[in-house]
Order: structure tokens, then sequence, then C-alpha cells
């Protein structure tokens, strides 16, 4: 199973496996990793599952479709490097992966 | 004090669906909800978004369930109290009393919070200095927009909301327009509207950038927005229009004295209870062994509920079971003959 790290602003990281197939934000939830509220679970309906994603992965990651974009407009302090955690897909390419959850969701 | 049989929070398809099983059992409800429409989830966040797994419903929208839904309850002539928010909770004797936000105030022996992830309200502005002029020189709605006539105006947003008053206001304002990206999410005419009034210099557009801070005493004088290159801008700005859409908040329901497993109310699995006789909840807000935040969970858990909550309405009627094909009362509360 990949590993995910889950990183807060703060510094402190949190490694967990995560299954081929889950998401990203699933992975945290499973986890109980603070900082990932995903209000709508995984619906691509709110932004609450905010990420930003250490540089060297982004393009490693399938592109935002515009949906994702659109959402993460109403993100609390969106980036450039801003996903929504409910669109990564764990996949063994991303082993390794590592996201930084923001200061807050809302 | 309105008096009623059972007071609903929240005015999704569950609260929705709740009216219906409450009303084919001869009791009456009222719907509180803190949006401006019914539908919850369904119609803020998802309205044109198809969903596939309503039993019988192959496919239908956001919307086409909330109309349906409204549509199915149309017999019980429910009130609905909307853009408020139940802030208290009290027990008096047998019966909860329940106070609104509007200073309205409801009395009954059950309440059914299906009040999903919380009330939707505006995401606010992330600058510490945003709260000092809230409701004041900054805004996340506009209510009368007479006020914002002869001013320099800041809008703050991408979608719909930001363009469409965007595009209003010019009419005899003059307003900022800014958005962390260069594309903007909404409607194609309007985005064409919105660039003719930029070249005739109706409206100014600033993109890619975000707000840096808010300047001014007691009033606004400017703001300052930071470009993605680096480059910081002071803009004069009489008033901000911040429209970053809704997040849904838990608010004071978790002051209610109910069990909470994080942000769900406990519930059993019998009738939907929470550890408060009378108080139910059900849809996503509740939490028991084996839950699945579906709609259709959540409509068997309002069935279920809504026999205890006859129970107690009508502690000297006994409870029957009925079906709509057969019972003649079902039927005549319906308006069916």
């Amino acid at each position: 199973m990949p590993k995910i790290t889950y990183k807060d602003r703060d510094g402190n990281s949190k490694t967990v496996d995560v299954e081929n197939g889950l998401s990203v934000m699933e992975g945290a939830v499973q986890n109980d990793i603070p900082g990932i509220d995903a209000d709508c679970g995984g619906a691509m309906a709110c932004s609450t599952c905010h990420v930003y994603v250490e540089e060297k992965w982004l393009d490693k990651l399938h592109k935002a479709e515009e949906a994702e974009v659109d959402m993460i407009d109403m993100a609390y302090d969106p980036k450039k490097n801003s996903r929504l955690s409910c669109q990564l897909i764990v996949s063994d390419e991303l082993e390794g992966l590592m996201v930084t959850t923001p200061e807050k969701q809302s | 004090m309105k008096k009623t049989d059972t007071i609903i929070i929240g005015a999704g398809p569950i609260g929705l669906f709740a009216v219906h099983q409450l009303g084919i059992k001869g009791l009456k409800s009222v719907v509180i909800d803190n949006l401006d429409k019914a539908g919850g989830q369904c119609i803020e966040l998802y309205p044109d978004k198809p969903i596939y797994d309503i039993p019988a419903v192959p496919e239908c929208t956001g919307e086409e369930l909330t109309s349906r839904l409204l549509e199915q309850i149309k017999p019980f002539d429910t009130d609905f109290f909307l853009n408020e928010r139940v802030e208290e909770v009290k027990q008096e004797k047998e019966n909860w009393i329940v106070k609104t936000n509007n200073k309205n105030e409801f009395t009954a022996p059950n309440i059914i919070i299906a009040g999903g992830v919380g009330s939707f309200e505006p995401r606010k502005l992330a600058v510490k200095e945003a709260e000092k002029f809230e409701e004041k020189y900054l805004f996340y709605a506009v209510r009368d927009k007479e006020k914002f006539k002869n001013k320099t105006i800041s809008i703050f947003g991408g979608g719909d909301s930001a363009l469409d008053w965007a595009l209003e206001l010019s009419k005899f304002s003059n307003v900022n327009l800014i958005h962390r990206r260069d594309e903007f999410r909404g409607a194609p005419h309007t985005l064409s509207e919105i660039k003719k009034l930029e070249k005739k210099g109706k409206i100014s557009i600033k993109t890619p950038c975000q707000l840096e801070s808010i300047e001014g005493k007691d009033t606004i004088n400017s703001i300052k927005v930071k470009f993605d290159d680096g480059r910081i801008e002071k803009i004069k700005t009489d008033v901000v229009l911040s429209f970053f859409g809704l997040i849904m908040k838990l608010g004071p329901i978790a002051e209610w004295g109910l069990n909470m497993n994080k942000k769900t109310i406990e519930v059993n699995a019998e009738n939907f209870e929470t550890n408060k006789k009378g108080i139910f909840a059900a849809g996503d807000i509740c939490s028991y062994p084996g839950k699945l935040k579906l709609i259709l969970s959540g409509f068997h858990e309002v069935a279920l509920a809504s026999v205890e909550c006859f129970k107690r309405a009508r502690p000297n009627e006994k409870y029957r079971f009925e079906f709509t094909t057969s019972s003649k009362t079902i039927q005549g509360r319906l308006g069916k003959k």
C-alpha cells in the first residue's frame, strides 16, 4: 500500500498506508488525520478537503478538471499547488506523496 | 409561540420527506432552514448534478429531487421558516421550545434534526480586519442595492454571484472585479457583458490576485491586493463585496446537550432518537453503527422516527401501521378520493 504523508502548516506530519483506489481525502478520514473536513463526503461539492500538494508531485497527478478548479476558488487561501484531496486517487505511482493541510478549511 | 407536533430543522430532502411521513400520520410540522429556499445540499451544492441512487428514479438532479419532494408534501400545507437559524433548544416538561435568530418561537413534543452538515453560511474573508467592517462596508450578500450607489466597490470572487453583481452595480458605481485566477466561472453572456464594460472603463478586472489587507479606521479607504508575481496594488475602495460561496457550519447544534460523535449526532437505529427524548436526528447529521450518508438512508430514518413522533404527540391514541395504497385515512390526508 502506498504511503501518504499528511503535514499540517506547523510542520507536524503523519504518514499512513492508504489502499490503492481510495482518495487522499478518504485516507485522511479513515486515519483520523485532522485538517481535512470533507463535509460533502467526496462529491466535489464543497472545498473542505483542500490540500497543498508538494511541488514535485504536481506533474505526476492528473490535471484538475474544471469543476475542481472552480471549487478551489471557494477554498480558504488557495495557492498554485492547491488540490481537492477527494479528487486525488491513490495508486502505486503516488507512493510517498506529501500533502499539506491549510490553516483551516472554512 | 407557535405550537405544532414536530419541529423539523433543515429543509433538505430528509427534512422534506419527514413532513410527508409525519403528515400521512396526521401530524403537523414546521420546517426551519438557514438557506433562502428548500433543498439543502441538493439545491445549494449540486442542483444540476444527476443523482442515480434514488429508488425507482433512475436519474434526477438535486433540483428535480427537491421539486418532487415539495410536490409530494403539498397536501400537508406546511409552514416553512427560511433564512432562519435555530439558536436555542430548551425543554419544558414534555415539550421542546425552539428559538430562531429571527425571534420566532416554536413548541412541540418532537424535534427532528435533519441538518446535513450544519447550516449554510457565507465563507468569510480571511484577513483579520474583515470582521470590523462586516455588515457596514463589507458584505457577503447584497440585500439592498440602493446602498451601493455612487461608490467604489471591490468585488471578490469568480463565480456567478460575483459576476452578476459586478454587472448590476456597475450601472451606478465604479466596480473592481478581483479574482485569484484569470478564468471566471459564469454564464458566457454575463462574461461577455463584463468584458465590454471593461473596455468602456466601467469595470476594472484585477487577476490573478488575492486580498492582502483592508485599510481604513472606521470606514474602508482602500484595499491592497497581491498579484501572483508578488506585486502589490493599492485600490481605492468604499465597499467590499465577497462571494466565495457558502460553507456548512454545525453551529449551535453542538450546544444542545446531544451526544455527539465528531460532527454528527448519535442516535439509536430503532427510531433515530438522540439521548434526549423527543429529539430525533436523521440524514447526514446522524450516526449509528453502519450509517451510510445516502439520501435513501435518510428517508428510512425519518419514516421510523415519525412513528415515535406520533406516539409522543398523540399519547392517548394507538398507533396503527397503514399502507398508502389501502388506507382511506391516509388517502384523505393526501387529498385523494
